[in-house]
């Protein structure tokens, strides 16, 4: 009797989550969560996965030298000790209640860390952003004006070069030139926020966010030019083009501004690689971003360290595919509509 | 700040000569076209955030160089990393060789104002033996018995068995004294010790930054700041140092050492008691028989390897780095390759056409140990022996290592000024490391013991001498060679001293101008 009491309190929930899961925004915020429970199950079970532990990390071969004694006392100190099972949901219950973990190594809160580490990253990809509108879009616009003439091969080669070269490459490319040129590098200085020295802060940024900017110029450059030349051929065009609507109203109120879908959902989408993909521009011009604090976390074999901010950075990815779906409202009529 | 001081740097450094690294006292010298700046500012380029912050759990070399700054063991080394007075004169040791007596340093203070006696040297070591502390130095104190401090300066040490290789444990940052009631949680995040340098910040994988210590009892430090920057990119270091923002930073690559050596820089080379070596695993079935080992320790070209894989920064070695007991590299069956040998030597395992070996590595270790993996596969494939090459992560390698589950694997293990420490713990039968050394004996085990008991270095040479040459004649591994590493620094860094495995532990010597 029991059992079919709990069967029909399953089936109502079921019902009821079903009636809810039939909302467009609730399906979304579903899905988003499930999204991230699938990434933090992932990352737990990676990170296991791969040979070694904190304290191969920390200790590397010296780590045969420990007594069977201190090996015990150090297991417990990085919980290595405890079963999987509770590894995991230990962690994640911390998570739920704002507890990411403490790095083992500097003693902080990844909390803590993410909040410095974050806003770095943030101010990087949006910059990089910038910069790769500034040269994808223009660069579309110039392709398309005349498809398949010298001034579109130029671009489109230009924008494969831009994408076949590596971006470690690029920037240690421009970097040893600027020094040997006209011996300026300003990485080399400690890090300052945009709050503490703005002007020095945009001068670390510049080389990073241009060497980024430059990689994800390209596929902006390519979605640009392909959407101009696809709304270009649109009946609505030819009929505005007929009604006499002026040639650079009809190029941006009319085209680009139609164009600019797949843009944005292109731009959305390199935003949210850059979050947790700026790694090697942080790596190499010294960024103390959250992509540097992953790769720090996976040397010192740091589990809270990785899950957590692996974590946020989903989290964050998520939410700029929410951000992307607003502005299409924003940018599109139609689909506000809808 | 630090815009001037670089303008500062760049102007004067125009006329001066090229960096002398110079022995102590030189930095305090006046009179030349550069002087001093008593209010300097040091950065050190480092690659990584220091792992760890308290002296016994120290492991990576970013822990061991900031906090060689911070703290003080109770004796320290000359330029060749052999032991020297230091908190405290070099110990008496009792004709049995089991009872040593320090005395302390009068006057020292930590960075706390409290006075270090003998009472934080006893805590110290003791806590360093409890297991609880899981202290990376633990080993060094294996033979100690008990620690007694009869009086503030005095400190006796007893051991269980006499054990020459203690004292060369008591240089290392990671036995330097700690204040008896400070909580060691605190002292990671806010450091006290009776180094050259107090704490003064830190901002987690960017910088650590240091005072001056006025009190600092071995002299005055030459720059009133020293902060440690980290810049984990090799190139991006380089362009640090070319513009001055960083004045001092040490590479372990040559062709990185020299880009980064400019007008405004100059790169010092050198010596290392560290060795790169073919460990051989002589336990495993295809290397049991000595003759199939000796084929390969022919086969070898050293100076092959250092040319082509290291890019011709090394000397060939032997087992032996520590300065007194030195190995003569030229002292085993083959000192050149000599592939006739090696054939004959393959013909007496029985394999006269070749075996198959299987080689460990890592991209993880250093710079160039894929291509030192490579470079011996092509060697030895000239005899018929077919290497195959496995490139690891860096962490499936340390735990293949630890598990001895390889036949044979390129490394690079750090030396010591004692032989037996460094040779010890792989080759005595009871050793932490035997299972991965994969090899020992019971005359080896007679000769470490012998070794061990003795305390005359003159007395202990010969030993170790035979200890060397059973290693080579076995071919128990094949000894490659000694690194070079490189120290570059800003032509206006002064008083920078040339230490072995570069040791930056008399930074504190060296002023900015």
């Amino acid at each position: 009797m029991e059992g079919l009491g709990l069967l029909s309190a399953a089936t109502g929930l079921s019902h009821r989550v079903g009636a809810l899961g039939r909302h467009p925004a609730a399906r979304r915020v579903g899905e988003a969560v499930l999204t991230l429970i699938g990434v933090s199950l992932f990352t737990f079970v990676l990170l296991r996965v791969v040979p070694g532990d904190q304290i191969t990390a920390a200790y590397g071969t010296a780590a045969g030298d420990l007594s069977p004694e201190q090996l015990e006392v150090l297991e417990s100190y990085y919980g290595l000790d405890e079963p999987l099972v509770s590894q995991y949901f230990g962690w994640l219950g911390g998570v739920l209640t704002g507890n990411l973990g403490i790095s083992a190594t500097s003693h902080l809160s990844v909390l803590s860390m993410t909040a410095q580490a974050l806003p770095i990253t943030v101010e990087l990809a949006v910059l990089a952003i910038g910069i790769g509108l500034l040269l994808g879009v223009p660069g579309g616009m110039l392709a398309a004006s005349r498809p398949g003439r010298a001034r579109d091969q130029i671009s489109q080669l230009t924008s494969l070069v831009a994408l076949s070269v590596p971006s470690f490459l690029l920037a240690a490319a421009v970097s040893s030139w600027l020094v040997d040129t006209v011996g300026w590098y300003p990485n080399g200085e400690g890090f300052r926020t945009l709050a503490e020295d703005p002007a020095l802060n945009l001068q670390q940024m510049l080389l990073p966010s241009l060497v980024l900017g430059i990689s994800i110029a390209p596929p902006i450059l390519q979605t640009t030019r392909a959407a101009i030349l696809s709304v270009r051929s649109e009946d609505y065009i030819r009929t505005a083009r007929a009604k006499g609507v002026p040639d650079r109203r009809l190029q941006v109120r009319h085209i680009l501004r139609n164009a600019l879908i797949p843009v944005v959902t292109m731009s959305g989408l390199q935003f949210g690689f850059l979050l947790g993909g700026a790694l090697v521009a942080e790596q190499i011009f010294a960024i103390p971003g959250i992509g540097r604090q992953v790769l720090l976390g996976l040397e010192q074999k740091e589990y809270a360290v990785v899950q957590s901010t692996v974590l946020v950075i989903a989290a964050m990815f998520v939410l700029v595919n929410l951000v992307t779906d607003l502005l299409y409202r924003l940018v599109d009529p139609r689909i506000r509509a809808s | 700040m630090s815009t001037q001081r670089r303008h500062g740097i760049r102007t004067i450094a125009t006329g001066t000569v090229a960096i002398t690294l110079l022995a102590a006292g030189l930095a305090a010298c006046g009179g030349e076209s550069s002087t001093a700046d008593p209010d300097g500012t040091l950065v050190f380029g480092i690659s990584a955030d220091p792992a760890q912050m308290i002296p016994w759990t120290a492991t990576s070399t970013q822990s061991i160089q900031v906090l060689s700054q911070i703290y003080s063991p109770i004796l320290n080394t000359d330029a060749e990393g052999v032991p020297e007075a230091g908190l405290a004169e070099l110990p008496t040791v009792s004709e049995d060789g089991k009872t040593y007596t320090f005395t302390l340093q009068d006057g020292v203070t930590f960075s706390d104002g409290s006075a270090l006696d003998s009472a934080d040297v006893k805590h110290t070591y003791e806590t360093i033996i409890d297991p609880a502390s899981s202290a990376s130095s633990a080993s060094y104190f294996a033979s100690v018995a008990g620690i007694e401090a009869p009086d503030p300066q005095t400190v006796v040490v007893t051991l269980k068995q006499p054990d020459a290789s203690f004292v060369s444990g008591l240089t290392a940052v990671n036995t330097a004294i700690v204040p008896s009631d400070a909580d060691p949680k605190s002292l990671e995040s806010k450091p006290i010790g009776s180094g050259p340098y107090q704490f003064k910040s830190r901002t987690p994988n960017e910088s650590i930054t240091l005072t001056r210590n006025d009190d600092y009892f071995a002299g005055e430090p030459g720059a009133r700041t020293v902060e440690f920057r980290v810049i984990p990119d090799e190139q991006s270091m380089v362009s640090s140092l070319k513009t001055g923002a960083v004045d001092v930073a040490i590479f372990d690559n040559p062709v990185t050492a020299k880009t980064a050596t400019s007008g405004q820089t100059t790169s010092t080379t050198v010596d290392s008691l560290s060795y790169h070596v073919l460990q051989l695993r002589a336990s495993s079935p295809t290397l049991k028989d000595v003759n199939a080992r000796l084929a390969i320790q022919c086969a070898i070209s050293r100076e092959d390897v250092i040319e082509s894989a290291a890019l011709g920064s090394g000397k060939p070695t032997g087992p032996i780095t520590s300065p007194e007991y030195r190995s003569d590299p030229e002292a085993q069956p083959c000192p050149e390759q000599d592939l006739d040998k090696a054939k004959d030597y393959l013909a007496k395992a029985g394999k006269p056409n070749g075996f198959t070996l299987n080689l460990m590595t890592s991209q993880g270790l250093y710079s160039t140990a894929v291509d030192e993996a490579q470079n011996i596969q092509a060697q030895l494939g000239k005899v018929g022996i077919k290497v195959n090459v496995e490139a690891l992560d860096s962490n499936a390698y340390v735990e293949r290592w630890l598990a001895a589950d390889f036949d044979a694997a390129i490394a690079m293990n750090g030396g010591s000024s004692d032989p037996n420490t460094m040779y010890g713990r792989y080759f005595t039968k009871a050793g932490s490391f035997n299972k991965v050394a994969g090899y020992s004996s019971p005359e080896l085990d007679k000769l470490f013991a012998e070794g061990i008991a003795t305390t005359d270095t003159d007395a202990r040479a010969p030993i170790y001498e035979e200890i060397s040459q059973h290693l080579v004649d076995q071919a128990v591994w094949v000894w490659l060679f000694t690194p070079e590493m490189y120290v570059v620094a800003n032509k206006g860094v002064k008083g920078l001293e040339e230490r072995t495995d570069a040791s930056i532990s008399t930074l504190w010597k060296a002023s900015v101008s």
